[in-house]
């Protein structure tokens, strides 16, 4: 219908411009589309507020920082507040504790969607293979604090497993408060919430690869695993080393909900990490200062990280992120 | 999709070991949601530890939390943030999207493209994201829930991409027609993008229903805490939910009253669930990881 009526409109003699037409000049296309900034002001507006503004008030890592006094009034310390943080226990506390999660889940959580999605792809049951992953998708959905209180009913002091282990004579078991395995708990978490919804993408990577690969694999008498070694493995390299550039860029992050839910029940020691230790100096504490120096160095190491990562990715012949 | 000819079923052995895992995997994941739905039902007389299936079931701890009181308000507090922010959320995302969807011939389009990608790869950090939201005088505002996660860029990339894909030839017929843009924004693109905006609005009601960091930093005032809070404080925390309820009635389990809590948290998103998973298969995120 409106394309009946675009032709029609075409058929007319063009008519005189009333006014004179907009040139081809800069100005000219800019204010042709003038109704398209107006669908991209508010969202753009968002960025500039929310992400970009507060840049900004990393400066109060380089002062005094006082709410009352603001940005203005507060007095300009230099590097003090790094150096105090360099010579405070507590962050070289929550730094080991960052990395030995971050490196457990690296080495356990990240590779787990892999296998999972090899395990999956390998049903020849659809039906089989679609309950399961709607069953392994689910808890990415739910947030943190029900994930955890799932955990601490099934898991924790008062539920089934140490209701199962204090018959077989173990005692009392609670390993939603043990710190020495905090790291491995927290993992395990991370994985149980999320391998399922990190299957998606390597599912996606699966499916683009040409099956006529595996088919002539298989007429030249390669079973099912010398299959997935030489052509599902190698085919998920890339989106693999992409998401590996990624993770490495937040080593020093890990889960700051998941960590800070449990604090209570684990203690600060094991469990404090960069950015709980950043909420309770700043936010909690008042110590904005040093709080902020502190997120200000984390996120430089995080853009360095990532930048570095990605280079190394390119130099070794992969895509790379950007 | 039929089973390629060369996909043999594995030996015996290699099945049953597959088999086992899958069967592992399901009960790992199952189990818990199985054990805190019936826990929830439980009675005095029915809590057995290891048992699966309670012996008497009661509505008594759903009854105790929904009469009114902290979860009943929460729930209130948390329905209201899911359904303002996800309206707003979706309208800004949209007009972006549309707004970045012709690069190449809206002049500075594509440089505020790329200012919004790079935020995915940096946030400002906890302490001047605070001071901002501060300064703006959201603190102990419902606005301190919705407006710092306001437009996700990944998501804005998902539908720009599905903009970017709809056939040229019909905006051109609706612009030859006269069309200005909103009229051809709210004509002929959303009405044909409902797939991709039904999937980016269950996206951030999702996130505005599990909001908590967000919550935990700016609200001070517990009268005004979303569903999260209170699971936290009383579920996680231990403090005791039977007592605030309502002391004279006779008092449900307190384990039951929690289970309760952490069943009516989870129930919206198992609900919104499974119309979340018909569109993410259909490569709507695929389609953003190479945008």
């Amino acid at each position: 219908m409106l394309l009946k009526r675009s032709a029609r409109h075409l058929r007319q003699p063009t008519q005189q411009p009333t006014r004179p037409r907009p040139g081809t000049g800069l100005a000219g296309r800019m204010w042709r589309e003038r109704d398209m900034y107006a669908f991209v002001l508010p969202g753009f507006l968002f960025f500039v507020v929310f992400a970009y503004l507060p840049l900004l008030g990393n400066i109060a890592a380089f002062q005094d920082y006082s709410p009352f006094l603001g940005f203005g009034g507060s007095t300009w310390v230099g590097l003090d507040n790094f150096a105090a943080m360099f010579t405070d226990p507590a962050v070289w506390d929550a730094l080991r504790n960052t990395l030995v999660i971050s490196v457990l889940q690296i080495v356990f959580a990240f590779p787990a969607p892999i296998a999972l999605a090899l395990l999956l792809n390998s049903l020849i049951s659809e039906r089989v293979k679609r309950i399961m992953q709607t069953i392994v998708y689910l808890p990415h959905f739910l947030s943190w604090v029900i994930v955890i209180a799932i955990w601490q009913a099934v898991v924790g002091g008062a539920g089934p497993l140490a209701d199962l282990l204090a018959k077989l004579g173990a005692g009392h078991v609670n390993v939603m408060a043990n710190p020495d395995t905090f790291p491995i708990l927290v993992t395990s978490q991370v994985i149980w919430k999320d391998v399922g919804w990190g299957t998606v993408i390597f599912f996606a990577a699966i499916s683009a690869i040409p099956p006529e690969l595996y088919e002539s694999a298989a007429a030249d008498g390669a079973g099912a695993w010398r299959r997935i070694w030489h052509i599902t493995l190698p085919g998920l390299i890339p989106v693999t080393l992409l998401l590996l550039i990624l993770r490495l860029g937040s080593v020093l992050t890990v889960g700051f909900e998941q960590i800070l839910l449990q604090q209570p029940a684990v203690g600060a020691e094991a469990s404090q990490v960069l950015d709980t230790f950043v909420y309770f100096r700043g936010v909690v504490g008042g110590d904005w200062g040093l709080a902020t120096a502190a997120g200000l160095l984390k996120g430089i190491v995080g853009t360095v990280l990532i930048v570095a990562a990605n280079r190394l990715a390119k130099r070794s012949g992969a895509e790379g992120l950007f | 999709m039929t089973t390629p000819l060369w996909r043999e079923r594995a030996s015996i052995p290699v099945r049953a070991l597959k088999g086992v895992v899958i069967a592992a995997i399901i009960a790992v994941m199952v189990y818990p949601f199985v054990y805190v739905v019936l826990a929830s039902f439980g009675t005095n007389n029915s809590f057995k530890r290891f048992g699966l299936v309670p012996s008497e079931f009661s509505f008594e701890a759903y009854g105790s939390i929904l009469s009114g009181g902290v979860v009943t308000r929460a729930l209130f507090v948390s329905i209201g943030i899911t359904l303002v922010g996800t309206a707003l959320s979706v309208f800004l995302t949209a007009t972006l999207a549309y707004g970045l969807s012709r690069t190449r011939e809206v002049p500075g389009t594509r440089a505020v493209l790329y200012l919004v990608l790079v935020t995915m790869f940096f946030a400002a950090g906890i302490i001047p994201t605070y001071l901002l939201v501060k300064g703006l005088g959201l603190i102990d505002s419902y606005w301190s829930l919705i407006l710092p996660s306001l437009v996700s860029a990944f998501n804005m990339v998902v539908m720009r991409n599905f903009f970017m894909r709809l056939p040229k030839e019909l905006l051109d017929a609706a612009r030859i027609d006269g069309a200005g843009e909103w009229q051809t924004f709210l004509r002929i693109v959303l009405p044909l993008s409902k797939a991709v905006i039904a999937v980016i609005a269950l996206f951030y009601a999702v996130a505005y229903w599990n909001s908590f960091f967000n919550a935990i930093l700016y609200l001070n005032d517990a009268t005004k805490w979303p569903i999260q809070l209170v699971l936290n404080q009383y579920v996680l925390q231990g403090a005791s939910l039977s007592q605030i309820q309502n002391p004279e009635a006779p008092q449900p389990p307190a384990e039951a009253v929690q289970m309760a809590v952490v069943v009516l948290s989870t129930l919206p998103i198992v609900i919104v669930y499974p119309f979340l998973q018909r569109y993410f298969s259909k490569g709507v995120l695929t389609g953003a990881v190479k945008g």
